[in-house]
């Protein structure tokens, strides 16, 4: 260190360290690690690579515990995606990451920066991103922001993925009071790379070039990664200028600069520049490789005049990445740079310090050592209290509706099960011609290019389960997304987790949080299907109230012959519908309590994830011997909100009925019970799957036919499809229209 | 026949265009890139979808001034063929090759959905594979495929036989219901005078197996090859 750091030096006093989010015990770390007081520099590295969104200071004691191995799980969690063999030498990379705050704050740049964020976690190890995803939640529709936010993040994501061409496919919406002062926008990408061109973070080769490519560093984003670790106050929409603003535009040309480059030899490592910017992706690299960084800040190309260290070192300005290259390479790869306009800049070179060192104006203005920056940062075991789940509900007790129809309408018309539509019309979900299922199915389809093969893809959570029992909830979870991908044929492969949750230091939320990892863990285990990739969001409150926990899920699965994909959408006249699983009517914090008696109460229905594989595994095998024509797995609103999604989208009536027994016909039609399928099939095919359900002790029920123009439940209903599809059809562009 | 897909800067839909022309005519197409000054002898020169220089001027403004359009506009002017899908409707506007202009969504929001498509003259270079009054289902994904031109204009274009495609519904009327973007006489391709030009909005590149929903989008490329071989 020269004297002279010292000289422009503001005095680090305790007042400025707390500004900067860490505590006094933190300081004590950061100083101990330095051996003595920080620059203002090296303060701000050290709040945002210890800030929570970074360093996941109260998750990781929890989320080590997380299965992430299986045969075909090439790279897990640690990496900028998780990485899995899809087979002839192919892998499929994937990710899905919150954009929480900054959406609540400016919705539409909000969320297409989490879109642009996601994109380049998946293209820096070398995939060409396939498809977008998205898990959305907003607050009541009623409430005076939720139009508003709805429409600008729904944009904000068409905007952005529309433009760097990759498709968006599918995603879920939910609506609930407790999101009204945290939304919570997930947003995940999936990619694809042969497995000898997958490209890692860590860096090696000392005197190798770091060249910085992409955007220009602006003041945009400095301190984005602080505001996603805190709770939110009246005053946040004063932090609008902390959130980035995204350029589709250059993110394409860095897609293709990128993958042009990684197509040669030159690449040692790459890294993008997400939160903390140029901060986070120059420690990674060196700490991942045990090197050290010499960076010269002169360098950095600028977006503004008289930028000072501390603001390049910590902003967040998008369509950024780091990479070493082999050295004598630099003029090639410049090239390809200048090829698409991009900026290109030698910033720094590796060294064997194991230091960031930071040279300005001659000057140097950090030196930190990376390796305890990035492996010694905090870690806490924060107290918790395990959340009671709630009593079981007797389906009994809940007095029958009037009108088993009318009720069944205004369930496919509510805010919550309502078709979504007026979203996806907003993405291109077709651009690079290969998704072969379409939004509105139980998984998204993508074909994996110039071959048979194709990725199934869903996200799903339910934050009720989630609320009043994190266990069965985080369970459920991660059941749900592995049974739409079974629902479509495919063979469930690994999931990225995006866990949404309110402020650690509170012992609840806290025990919410260890119960839904409790839950995820099983569920991951039992059904052999690790977890590869995620992200923490915490602090989702607003003057002290936190949302629902929300473990969302984004699950990938592997159909080896695409053509054996099935829809929701039974094909043919006199088909027969067959129900697979247990109904046992189970009511509790279901939709229909929720929408209909406007209560949430109640344990969520149980996940028997022994039940769930035997199931799921049964269904599959029969979708790939090509008996079923179509299926769709029971979840939100039960049997009957399914049926009514099966008839709404093949136009074809279904005629049912039902051996309900002692059960309420309406807690039988629209109880939530789990591991359930309603599958399509021949009159010829029925029998079949039949005996094989016999053989291997499956639960099954013939329980109707394919026919007519009308959902007709004996005993209980006929509803023309006509009058089911406006019901469905029309909440959403009336509410957008202001018109509810 | 021997074609070429032109990439400008954030085109996205030029994979699709090229997998497309090469599934169907059997030929592996050229690559242009827009600082190409010259460009392959080929029969036809298609402008893929996208976002080309990230619409940030106006929709396709910037690419109709790239180095390799003289080449392509020389192409033209030796009768040479020319399509252009959504941001490439945009481009031909913008170079002057095709009247009038796309203006923002009447909606003001991007849409893409699946559309029904009336062939309104199927005695054209692109058309003749197609049935007169056939209607065939075709995705849009655009935010400015609203299209408009003077009076003179569309009346020309409808006088002439020059408009390729109509928004339609099932049963072929030209409703307003039908029209995804609020383009005048519901137009969604157009051609120029001498027929060797056509953009449209709708991406028929999107729907030529059947894994994709249809097989709708086949005709248009197997009746420019029909005009070829």
């Amino acid at each position: 260190m020269t004297d002279t750091i010292w000289n422009n030096n503001p005095e680090i006093t305790d007042e400025l360290v707390k500004e900067h989010g860490l505590t006094s015990d933190e300081r004590v770390l950061m100083e101990k690690i330095l051996g003595r007081t920080p620059t203002l520099t090296e303060l701000g590295i050290f709040s945002v690579m210890w800030s929570e969104h970074c360093s996941y200071k109260s998750s990781k004691l929890h989320l080590k515990t997380l299965p992430t191995k299986a045969p075909w799980v090439i790279h897990g969690p640690g990496e900028n995606a998780g990485v899995i063999d899809i087979g002839d030498g192919q892998a499929a990379i994937f990710k899905m990451e919150s954009h929480n705050h900054p959406s609540y704050i400016e919705p539409y740049q909000g969320a297409a920066t989490g879109v642009g964020g996601i994109l380049r976690d998946v293209f820096t190890m070398g995939a060409r991103p396939i498809a977008n995803m998205n898990a959305l939640r907003f607050g009541r529709p009623e409430h005076r922001k939720t139009r508003h936010l709805l429409s600008g993040v729904v944009e904000g994501i068409g905007g952005y993925g529309n433009c760097v061409g990759v498709p968006t496919v599918g995603g879920e919406t939910n609506f609930h009071p407790s999101y009204d002062g945290n939304i919570l926008v997930n947003a995940m990408a999936v990619g694809l790379a042969d497995q000898d061109k997958i490209f890692l973070s860590a860096a090696a080769g000392v005197g190798n070039p770091v060249i910085y490519v992409g955007s220009k560093t602006g003041r945009d984003g400095i301190h984005g990664a602080t505001m996603a670790s805190a709770e939110f106050t009246e005053d946040s929409e004063e932090k609008r200028p902390t959130v980035q603003v995204g350029d589709p535009f250059t993110e394409k040309l860095l897609i293709e600069a990128c993958l042009e480059l990684m197509s040669t030899d030159m690449v040692v490592a790459i890294q993008d520049m997400g939160a903390a910017g140029l901060t986070s992706s120059s420690v990674e690299m060196a700490s991942g490789g045990g090197v050290g960084f010499t960076l010269n800040l002169d360098m950095v190309p600028q977006r503004e005049e008289h930028m000072t260290p501390y603001e390049m070192m910590l902003s967040e300005s998008q369509e950024r990445m780091l990479v070493v290259l082999k050295p004598d390479r630099v003029k090639e790869a410049e090239a390809i740079f200048r090829k698409w306009d991009l900026d290109f800049a030698v910033i720094g070179e590796i060294t064997d310090t194991g230091n960031l060192t930071l040279m300005w104006q001659g000057e140097v203005v950090a030196d930190i050592p990376t390796q305890p920056l990035a492996d010694n940062s905090p870690e806490y075991d924060r107290p918790w209290v395990k959340t009671e789940p709630p009593a079981v509900i007797d389906p009994e007790s809940v007095a029958a509706p009037n009108d088993l129809g009318e009720t069944l309408l205004k369930m496919v018309g509510s805010a919550n099960l309502s078709s979504r539509e007026w979203i996806w019309q907003q993405y291109d979900h077709q651009v690079m011609a290969d998704t072969i299922q379409l939004p509105g199915g139980d998984a998204a389809v993508v074909r994996v290019h110039d071959t048979d093969k194709a990725l199934a893809i869903s996200t799903d959570c339910t934050p009720r389960y989630c609320y009043a029992d994190p266990f069965e909830g985080g369970k459920q979870a991660v059941a749900e997304t592995w049974r739409n991908v079974t629902a479509v044929g495919a063979e469930p492969m690994a999931i990225t987790d995006c866990l949404n949750f309110g402020n650690p230091e509170r012992p609840d939320i806290m025990g919410q949080f260890v119960g839904a990892i409790d839950g995820l863990r099983e569920a991951c285990t039992v059904l052999n299907y690790p977890v590869i990739s995620g992200n923490v969001s915490l602090y989702n409150e607003t003057n002290g109230t936190g949302i629902h926990p929300t473990p969302a899920i984004g699950g990938v699965g592997l159909l080896k012959d695409s053509s054996k994909m099935v829809t929701i959408a039974p094909k043919h006249e006199g088909d027969v519908i067959l129900l697979v699983g247990e109904t046992t009517g189970h009511i509790g914090c279901t939709q229909y309590l929720s929408i209909i008696e406007g209560r949430e109460e109640g344990a969520p229905p149980p996940v028997d994830l022994e039940l769930e594989k035997k199931n799921g595994d049964f269904v599959r095998a029969q979708i790939q011997n090509g008996n079923v024509t179509a299926c769709h797995d029971i979840s939100d609103g039960g049997l009957f909100v399914a049926l009514a999604e099966m008839a709404m989208a093949s136009g074809m009536g279904i005629n049912i009925s039902l051996d309900n027994g002692d059960i309420p016909m309406h807690a039988y039609g629209f109880g939530e019970d789990q591991a359930r399928y309603i599958i399509s099939t021949s009159p010829a095919n029925a029998d079949k799957i039949l005996s094989a359900a016999d053989k291997d002790n499956i639960s099954i029920t013939k329980i109707g036919t394919v026919g007519g123009t009308s959902l007709d439940v004996q005993d209980a209903f006929t509803i023309s499809i006509t009058e089911l599809l406006d019901a469905h059809g029309s909440w959403m562009p009336h509410y957008m229209a202001n018109e509810t | 026949m021997k074609s070429a897909v032109v990439t400008f800067p954030a085109s996205n839909c030029d994979r699709d265009m090229f997998v497309a022309l090469e599934k169907i005519t059997g030929k592996t197409p050229h690559h242009i890139w827009h600082q190409d000054s010259e460009i392959p002898d080929v029969d036809l020169i298609a402008l893929p979808g996208g976002f080309s220089f990230g619409d940030y001027l106006r929709c396709g403004a910037m690419a109709a001034r790239s180095p390799t359009i003289r080449a392509i506009r020389e192409h033209a002017d030796r009768g040479g063929y020319v399509i252009g899908v959504c941001n490439g409707f945009q481009v031909l506007t913008e170079m002057g090759l095709l009247p009038g202009a796309l203006m923002r969504n009447a909606s003001l929001k991007f849409v893409c959905k699946t559309v029904h498509l009336k062939v309104e003259n199927a005695d054209s270079v692109f058309t003749n594979q197609y049935k007169q009054g056939q209607v065939i289902d075709i995705p849009v994904a655009h935010h400015d495929g609203n299209y408009f031109a003077d009076d003179e204009t569309l009346a020309e274009l409808e006088d002439t036989g020059r408009i390729a495609f109509r928004y339609v519904n099932k049963q072929g009327e030209a409703t307003a219901n039908a029209n995804p973007n609020g383009s005048q006489h519901n137009i969604a391709g157009i051609m120029n005078k001498r027929g060797n030009i056509l953009g449209m909005m709708p991406h028929p590149e999107r729907l030529i197996e059947d894994a994709q929903g249809g097989t709708d989008g086949r005709g248009f490329f197997e009746s420019i090859m029909n005009k070829i071989n």
